[in-house]
């Protein structure tokens, strides 16, 4: 267990510890990201309530197959991202190496369904501007929020997929053991943002259809 | 100018709002001076190095002496709110029977349409002993309508109708200032409130320049904005009729029920898909851009005077616009 | 790598051991993962805005002299309050107390080598660098005048300055706060000495406790409002457009449901500087440390139910303006309680006369005044006659420098000599600490009159029969200049010619002062270990009542 030593961090006293201490962090950092994206989901919850055909109308030019698609590869991400924290906890390094590029990769699709999909809907001219074609007003105001909303997600996976990779190399290179601490946080961090997703998802695709 | 233009509480409910800063005031000023009297008290007493004798304070009577501060300190915020609370609630209601002026602000200047007709710019006439109500809308930024005479204010939003109440009490020539930071030139937002007899004022009134009055401006930009073409009862169009509507409830095709209020009317013109009426087709155009703020604020008063009089009406007898007959 | 020396560097008999002593290049500093070297980065940085800041409002103070100006236009007048705003509010205040001392006394007073994660604690120093560079760039490029508060319409369409650099600024410089109250809240967690159990920690640290759940919980909101600013500026995705069904007051909601939680950050570590000031000064226990310790979680808790009374005339609903009026007169019954408590805390105390007590004092009378005022503003029909007028401001200036500089400055000297083993002037800091009291008065007694008598708040001109009141608010104002530049003289020359501390100058029985001055890197030469509660000075004040030898008995030691 020599490889364990390598993972303990100033000032912690012993790994335990050091382990628990990620998690609050990283906990209690989520608890900031839900207020970060609760002002947002409040704001949409307001002025759908107030446009409510407005949004149903825009809502049903949302691209449900691209966000199906991708609501498919997240969830089997957050699967894969969880198998790698198990090998980890269990110290068997290869699977976990494995398992976190597979939920990198995947992180990646998920961008590039994504960036296919803007290119549609700004081919349908779906951003707020004199060529926006939907009417009344309001069904602006949803796309808005599209776009706002998808595009911070998609900041927050970025970051993920970072964190993944920067995680992936710090274990190839043996600069740290995977039992450490550093495989929690980013797993809780990878589930957090696929739950935004999760909830994003009935919001902007389901709206005009129900 | 000087400084009673500000001060003088003009209205019956300033007088209240003193009353209570005065009540704050007194109990603000005796906690200071407990607080202050026994912070001076124990350091004369206690100073480091001086001979008083210091001993322990039993752990009993801290906790009693705690909790009774606590109690009390609640106890005495529950009054002020009691008091503070009563104070808002009798000014809650807007008086029925108001005489209504309308209120545009813009970067950086007001402007005051009478029901008359009349119009000021930085400048609001208004009778004592009435009961007003300004009926507010920004064609910009965010303002604020403050009155210091009559402890008011209102923040004026734009496509939005916002409101201020009240019912002076004392004449003469008062400040009003922008209260809501809208620019460069927030600072110098400002003018007079002018508050004459009811007689002087009726004087005043037919003194100005004789536009119609803003009902019989609204029913001729009814005609000439098309708005006649749809919504009379002989139209092939099928369209809501707009006798009597407002102030009664309207039931829109989402399922919700609205009273038909300023509000409502200003959307109607402005943003006719929000509040769609339930049993209508979608065909009614969209007027923003076209209409200014006061021909809407004229197609509204032509609408409200729509609801006591259903018959052929005289130009000169427009009913519920003068002085004050309840809608 | 650079070997350039650093500015100042304390006598070699104090500072060897010491943290001081661990590396001595620039390099060393920005690449530290130290809480007390990353404390002083940040001491450094806000001093530099603080002054910025000061500047700005300094300008504006002599412009109101006259009511027709001196030497501003009107965008120039209103650029400069903005950027005050800004500054003070995000790169001194909210960072002030706990980023310095909370960064360097945390791990000390729980007992622990650091804080739980020293890497983003450094990360967190750079965020608000980060935040600097774009204020900076805002203030170099022409200003932005919308009022630290940002509101839509005003800066979403129609402001002509630099609303964008603003707003990104700003919102990397929460990410700071919220590293930080990260970091905290695992630290206090998780580090604590053996027997140091949660109801054996000193007030301060409940402080610096309770503000980093504010910090983490409330922040976020802003970064969200801000960021949908910038959204609509920038991209024109009309969300606060009421054209497109949107609402500018959404953005007071958002804007404020942070903005009034932020008003109990820049407090709470003030409250918590001043428990640990009162005890040592007066050499008595805090008086009923459970209802401070409840009174600053009810704060930190029903802070965030109260935002809507900032926005009583702002086309809320009665009924909203009748529950947020009811909160907020909750929320003061325990600021109440600990003014009674801090002043129950001198009875029967021995009490000195020091600057960090001057100073205490001066928050003591100050917050109770500040507090009160807020009681008129709780009020409906007080605050519709009061909002945006001068007696706001003055209210929030009571508070806030009244408030929490004087409480800053009462930390700053109360821990000079621990952070730089050096003692400072006293004569001086007595002198500085009541010009302070005397010039604050002065410039904030005369605001709350002119603003019950009907002076605008954010006003460049004004009528002319308000010109007495602004006159005497300016001539305070030098005053209190004045009173904050001499701490920098007699501060900065007791690095290099005053006395050398010793562990413990103020005989304090707080678990940092059982320790060298200044510390070692590992903050103790053994673990320590806790056995008695905190303030536990009654044995001093008996000895000393007896006539015997007074003696430290410190903390910790086995």
């Amino acid at each position: 267990m020599s490889d364990t030593a390598g993972a303990l961090q100033h000032p912690w006293p012993d790994l335990r510890m050091q382990r628990a201490g990620v998690s609050l962090g990283m906990w209690m950092f989520l608890a900031s990201e839900v207020l970060f994206f609760g002002g947002l989901l409040v704001s949409y919850a307001v002025y759908r309530s107030f446009n409510e055909e407005a949004f149903r109308i825009a809502g049903a030019h949302a691209q449900i197959v691209y966000g199906s698609i991708n609501t498919v590869i997240l969830l089997t991400s957050s699967f894969t991202m969880t198998v790698a924290l198990r090998a980890a906890t269990a110290n068997v390094r290869r699977v976990t190496l494995i398992f976190l590029g597979i939920t990198a990769a995947l992180g990646v699709a998920f961008l590039v369904c994504k960036g296919l999909e803007y290119r549609e809907d700004l081919k349908e001219h779906l951003f707020p501007s004199p060529q926006f074609p939907l009417s009344p007003p309001a069904t602006a105001m949803f796309w808005g929020f599209y776009w706002i909303m998808t595009g911070i997600h998609a900041v927050h996976l970025t970051a993920g997929i970072a964190v993944v990779l920067v995680v992936w190399t710090l274990f190839k290179r043996r600069v740290i053991p995977v039992q450490g601490s550093t495989m929690e946080g980013a797993a809780i961090y990878w589930h957090f943002v696929d739950s935004v997703w999760i909830v994003l998802y009935p919001l902007l695709y389901l709206a005009g259809r129900s | 100018m000087n400084i009673s233009q500000f001060t003088t509480a003009a209205s019956d409910y300033a007088v209240k709002v003193d009353r209570l800063f005065y009540l704050e005031s007194v109990i603000a000023g005796l906690v200071v001076l407990l607080v202050t009297g026994l912070i001076v008290v124990f350091f004369a007493l206690y100073y480091r190095g001086s001979s008083t004798p210091r001993g322990e304070v039993p752990e009993r009577k801290s906790r009693e002496i705690e909790i009774g501060w606590t109690v009390a300190t609640l106890f005495s915020f529950l009054f002020l709110f009691w008091w503070a609370a009563s104070d808002q609630l009798t000014a809650l209601a807007p008086p029925k029977d108001a005489l209504e002026i309308h209120v545009i602000a813009k970067q950086w200047m007001w402007r005051f349409q009478h029901p008359s007709g009349a119009r000021e710019i930085d400048e609001l006439h208004i009778p004592a002993h009435t009961n007003i109500r300004l009926a507010m809308t920004s064609q910009d930024v965010i303002h604020d309508l403050y009155l210091p005479a009559l402890r008011l204010k209102q923040d004026i939003l734009p496509d939005r109708y916002t409101y201020e109440w009240f019912n002076a009490t004392k004449t003469g020539t008062f400040h009003f200032t922008c209260a809501e930071f809208c620019g460069t030139d927030h600072s110098v937002m400002a003018g007079s409130l002018v508050i004459m007899k009811p007689e002087d004022y009726a004087r005043w009134i037919s003194a100005q320049p004789q536009a119609d009055d803003l009902a019989h401006q609204g029913e001729a930009l009814f005609r000439s904005f098309g708005c006649s073409g749809c919504h009379t009862p002989g139209s092939t169009v099928h369209a809501p009729d707009l006798h009597g509507i407002y102030g009664h409830a309207v039931q829109l095709a989402d399922g919700r029920t609205v009273t038909a209020d300023e509000a409502y009317l200003r959307d109607c013109i402005f943003l006719p898909d929000k509040n769609r009426v339930a049993g209508f087709p979608p065909l009614m155009p969209n007027f923003s851009g076209s209409i200014s703020e006061g021909q809407a604020n004229a197609l509204i008063a032509y609408v409200k005077s729509l609801t006591t009089n259903r018959a052929a009406r005289t130009p000169n007898a427009s009913p519920g616009q003068r002085g004050g007959s309840p809608p | 790598m650079t070997d350039a020396a650093l500015p100042f560097v304390p006598p070699l008999d104090v500072r060897r051991g010491s943290y001081l002593d661990e590396g001595h290049t620039i390099l060393s500093w920005l690449t530290t993962t130290d809480h007390k070297r990353i404390a002083i980065l940040y001491a450094l940085s806000i001093t530099v805005f603080f002054l910025i800041g000061g500047v700005a409002i300094g300008l504006v103070r002599l412009e109101l002299i006259s009511p027709t100006g001196l030497f501003l236009t009107s965008d120039e007048y209103n650029r400069l309050f903005t950027i005050h705003g800004i500054i003070m509010v995000w790169f001194f205040l909210v960072p002030s107390i706990p980023a310095t001392m909370g960064n360097f006394l945390v791990p000390m007073m729980i007992g622990a080598p650091d804080v739980a994660f020293p890497r983003l604690n450094l990360l967190s120093w750079y965020l608000y660098v980060g935040g600097a560079v774009f204020t900076v760039y805002v203030l170099l490029s022409g200003g932005v005048d919308t009022g630290w508060t940002f509101y839509p319409p005003f800066s979403s369409e129609y402001s002509h300055s630099n609303v964008i650099p603003a707003a990104i600024g700003v919102f990397i410089v929460g990410f700071s706060s919220i590293a930080t109250g990260v970091n905290f809240l695992a630290t206090i967690h998780m580090l604590r000495a053996p027997g140091m159990t949660w109801f054996r920690l000193p007030l301060f640290v409940w402080s610096m406790y309770t503000v980093s759940v504010v910090m983490v919980l409330a922040t976020p909101v802003l970064a969200m409002s801000l960021l949908l600013i910038v959204a609509e500026r920038l991209f024109g995705l009309p969300i606060f457009d009421p054209s497109a069904g949107g609402d500018p007051v959404l953005f007071q909601h958002l804007f404020w449901f942070y903005s009034h939680p932020a008003v109990y950050i820049m407090i709470l570590p003030a409250m918590g500087v001043v428990s640990e000031v009162f005890a040592c000064f007066a050499r008595r226990r805090v008086f009923g440390y459970g209802f401070m310790v409840f009174a600053m979680l009810m704060i930190a808790v029903v802070g965030f139910m109260v935002w809507g009374h900032h926005m009583f005339v702002a086309g809320q609903s009665p009924l909203a303006n009748l529950i947020f009026s009811f909160l907020s007169f909750i929320v003061a019954v325990p600021s109440a309680i600990k003014v009674f408590n801090w002043t129950a805390t001198l009875y029967r105390g021995h009490i000195g006369f020091e600057a960090p007590m001057i100073y205490a004092l001066g928050f003591l009378g100050l917050f109770t005044i500040g507090g009160l005022t807020g009681l008129f503003l709780a009020s409906v029909p007080i605050d519709i006659a009061t909002t945006d007028t001068y007696f706001v401001v003055a209210h929030f200036h009571t508070i806030m420098v009244g408030g929490t500089v004087s409480a800053f400055m009462a930390g700053i000297h109360y821990w000079w000599p621990k952070v730089t083993g050096k003692l400072y002037n006293e004569f001086w800091a007595q002198l500085a600490a009541i010009t302070m009291f005397l010039g604050f008065n002065l410039t904030f007694l005369p605001q709350f009159i002119m603003g019950w008598l009907g002076m605008p708040r954010r006003y460049h001109y004004y009528p002319d029969v308000f010109q007495i009141w602004h006159v005497l608010s300016s001539g305070g104002a030098v005053i209190l200049a004045a009173a904050y530049l001499m701490p920098l003289v007699y501060l900065t020359w007791s690095l290099f010619c005053g006395q050398d501390a010793g562990n413990n100058p103020w005989r304090s029985t707080g678990l940092e002062w059982q320790t060298p001055s200044p510390p070692p890197k590992t903050n103790f030469l053994r673990p320590p270990r806790v056995d008695a509660d905190p303030y536990d000075y009654h044995d001093f004040g008996r000895t000393e009542e007896t006539g015997g030898e007074a003696r430290a008995r410190p903390q910790g030691e086995a």
